[in-house]
């Protein structure tokens, strides 16, 4: 019992009575534990660890590990390009690459450490972190062939692009000042609505077929399962014209069949009639153009009337 | 009429077709119809797509060969998957986006969701080194920096604390991010499909730091690492940590998957998702923010001029109907339920006006309950299609009276060269065929 109670207090981490954990789950972190896993480094210079590393043994370390992904020259945008485009952010080509976009060089040195090369993240020493540091440094122009970087010489780097960002916004906290101010109007809004883009034809199929990449049925259009020739004569307004059996300003539809019966050429013909108008087949009142209506459903529907308009 | 078989089914409106726009796309019936030649007539039917479909022999009066037979036994499948006639409905990558499979985006298929949560396996994915497949037994956690208790953390150990579950959105900041200078992308899949939202649960981790005692006199920011190759690693706002940030284990009932951080994911309800760090395996609390790559060279958002705006993490209100969206069509005129998603990062949705005519008139739509803190929010109309080309846009209105930008105010402020934060109001046009495209508007 006492044993148990000793242990017990044994767990319980040496701190002030108010710092006491409430829980104390866990183990203390060691500062041996703590050394292997914080990789950060900050602006400040804060987490680089000892080392150095130059320009020259940079350049023979990328071009072994990195030149296939990032280009000899660090011009490669297949990933994100390293090198280049310093001072085009204002222009209206901005060429956003590291050299371009970062502010410190210190999180170039963070980022190679923790995550590069790519495919075997955390395998390089710090001395090659800083030579590659150097070597992407030089590339940008911002490091003199020479260059060699440690500790206290990387914090010191001025990256062009150390003024280009800013926290001047209200995106860093919830009731941060939105930069839009639109107001819910409701009715007459817009004195004009004009379409400034759409779906560039080359674009339109670049992600496949959405018909395999969908539900097969469902929802809304189902009330439109068993449309037929006569609906679609119906929502064409062709029956302001024509009845199915009874002629009216213009022939039935079945009269329009038992005419043409056993003409091949039919089809064409009143496909070419509808879309384009005609008169004195039937009668005095010509047949107005249909051209708005797509050929298809001119041929569709022409096939309807020719089979018997059922 | 003869050659029309009655009952049906017929492909969804989510459809969006290979074959060049007007170039026989349409048939008769808006879209998807076939003229198919029977006995005795023309078929103006819209084409099933399902063979098994056309078959009258499981079709009233007769009766189903399914019921007429035994199923398949329990535990066909131990964990269960969805019925082979959807199994269509996936995450997918848009074409050309990015150079590697590991680090990458998958979208979630908004089109086909109902409701507002996200099926574990549709939750977007996004890594920037591949998933890692991590030993539950050996993931440790630990915190440090400005604490008196720096402490390393076991799954068992984390799982003893009190838990809570919240419903909260993750939306990535690049979301819609294809969008900003034109028309870019076919479907609602890929146009806001960073996009998911789940019930989370896990220790706040407001308890972690109580235990690890911050020093509140230095602390104000909490650096949050990965396990994955790319460590990835995010600045959280100290406020932030202490209100509703959870560490996550448990995503809708079951354990995280893979794709979205097992064994452990930090959760940062409301801010954008690259913030959510997956595969957790470090915090530390300092005093000033760290400066990563994915918020000094990513995640930062270029304004007119070339300066980027900085730790830029809230993701403000937005909404988008997700059907009839882009790539869907409309079979006929008639009822139409608008349907589509509403959040906001700084609270909860108030309001979702729709309008059919580009914004210019707008009526106020249902909201589906719950109507949740930071989560996604459903919201449904009813609409008469009168055939005529129509232009449909939702808007959302969150509680603080934050009213979702159209895109010429967004642009106005951020220009068009940005790739986060767009949240402007998106607009799908309905031609005369019920052909639903993705459209901007002036």
């Amino acid at each position: 019992m006492s044993m148990v109670f000793a242990a017990l207090l044994a767990s319980v981490p040496m701190s002030s009575a108010t710092a006491a954990p409430k829980y104390g789950f866990g183990q203390p972190a060691t500062p041996a534990q703590i050394a292997g896993w914080d990789i950060d480094v900050r602006p400040d210079g804060k987490g680089l660890p000892a080392g150095r590393g130059s320009v020259a043994a940079g350049q023979r370390i990328y071009d072994a590990k990195c030149a296939g992904c990032h280009g000899t020259f660090g011009e490669s945008n297949s990933y994100l390009q390293i090198a280049g485009g310093v001072g085009s952010l204002a222009s209206d080509q901005p060429v956003r690459t590291t050299g371009s976009k970062l502010n410190y060089a210190t999180t170039l040195w963070d980022y190679i450490n923790r995550a590069m090369p790519f495919e075997a993240p955390k395998t390089l020493t710090p001395d090659e972190v800083y030579a590659l540091t150097a070597y992407v440094l030089n590339l940008n122009d911002i490091l003199p062939a020479d260059a060699v970087l440690d500790r206290d010489s990387l914090p010191r780097v001025k990256m062009p692009n150390r003024d280009g960002l800013t926290t001047a916004h209200g995106f860093m906290t919830r009731d941060g000042k939105p930069d839009t101010r639109n107001v819910a109007c409701m009715k007459d809004c817009a004195a004009q609505i004009r379409l400034s883009s759409e779906m560039p034809d080359h674009a339109r199929d670049q992600h496949g077929d959405a018909n395999e990449q969908t539900r097969m049925f469902g929802a809304a259009p189902a009330t439109a399962v068993h449309k037929s020739g006569l609906e679609a004569a119906r929502a064409f307004a062709c029956t302001a014209c024509h009845g199915v059996s009874e002629g009216a300003v213009g022939p039935a539809f079945r009269d329009i069949a038992r005419r043409y019966s056993g003409d091949g050429a039919a089809e064409t013909v009143l496909v070419a009639k509808v879309k384009t108008g005609g008169a004195g087949n039937w009668g005095s009142v010509p047949m107005p153009a249909q051209g708005q209506l797509q050929d298809a459903d001119v041929r569709a529907l022409v096939q309807w009337i020719l089979a018997g308009a059922n | 009429m003869s050659g029309i078989l009655p009952g049906r089914i017929l492909a969804a409106p989510e459809h969006h077709l290979t074959s060049p726009p007007n170039a026989g796309r349409r048939q008769f019936l808006h879209g998807v119809a076939a003229s198919v030649a029977v006995t005795g007539g023309v078929a103006f039917a819209a084409a099933a797509r399902n063979a098994a479909a056309e078959d009258a022999s499981n079709l009233p009066p007769n009766v189903p060969d399914w019921s007429k037979t035994l199923g398949a036994p329990i535990l066909a499948s131990p964990y269960g998957v969805p019925s082979r006639y959807v199994a269509n409905v996936t995450r997918r990558e848009s074409p050309g986006l990015t150079r590697t499979p590991y680090s990458s985006v998958a979208f979630t298929p908004l089109q086909n969701l109902f409701g507002i949560i996200t099926p574990s396996g549709l939750h977007f994915e996004r890594h920037h080194a591949g998933v890692p497949d991590i030993d539950p037994g050996l993931h440790r956690l630990m915190i440090h920096g400005l604490v008196r208790n720096p402490r390393i953390y076991t799954l068992d150990d984390l799982m003893r604390f009190p838990s809570v579950s919240r419903i909260n959105f993750i939306e990535c900041g690049a979301n819609t991010g294809m969008e900003w200078g034109n028309v870019a992308v076919p479907t609602v899949q890929y146009s806001h499909g960073m996009l998911s939202c789940s019930e989370w649960t896990g220790v706040p981790l407001s308890t972690l730091l109580d235990e690890a005692g911050i020093d509140a006199k230095q602390a104000h920011y909490v650096l949050a690492e990965g396990a994955d190759g790319a460590a990835l690693s995010r600045t959280i706002p100290l406020a932030m940590a202490l209100d509703d940030v959870l560490v996550c284990y448990g995503q809708n009932g079951e354990m995280l998957r893979p794709e979205q951080g097992f064994p452990i994911r930090l959760l940062v309800p409301g801010v954008q998702g690259v913030s959510s760090v997956k595969w957790l395996r470090r915090l530390e609390v300092g005093d000033q923010p760290w400066n990563t790559r994915e918020e000094s060279l990513h995640y930062i958002d270029m304004m007119p001029g070339g300066v980027h705006r900085q730790y830029s993490w809230i993701q403000e209100a937005k909404s988008v109907i997700t059907s009839p969206s882009g790539g869907q069509v409309l079979l006929d005129r008639g009822y139409h339920q608008i349907t589509g998603l509403a959040w906001s990062g700084r609270g909860k949705v108030a309001r979702v006006d729709v309008s059919s005519d580009g914004g210019r008139n707008w009526r106020t739509a249902r909201l589906q309950a719950p109507v949740l803190d930071k989560a996604l929010t459903r919201f449904r109309i009813d609409w008469t299609w009168n055939g005529e080309p129509a232009l449909l846009q939702s808007r959302v209105i969150d509680d603080t009276g934050f009213v979702q930008p159209t895109l010429a105010q967004l642009r106005h402020v951020r220009g068009t060269r940005s790739i986060y934060h767009n949240n402007a109001i998106q607009t799908w046009r309905v031609d005369a065929t019920g052909a639903v495209s993705n459209v901007q508007v002036a």
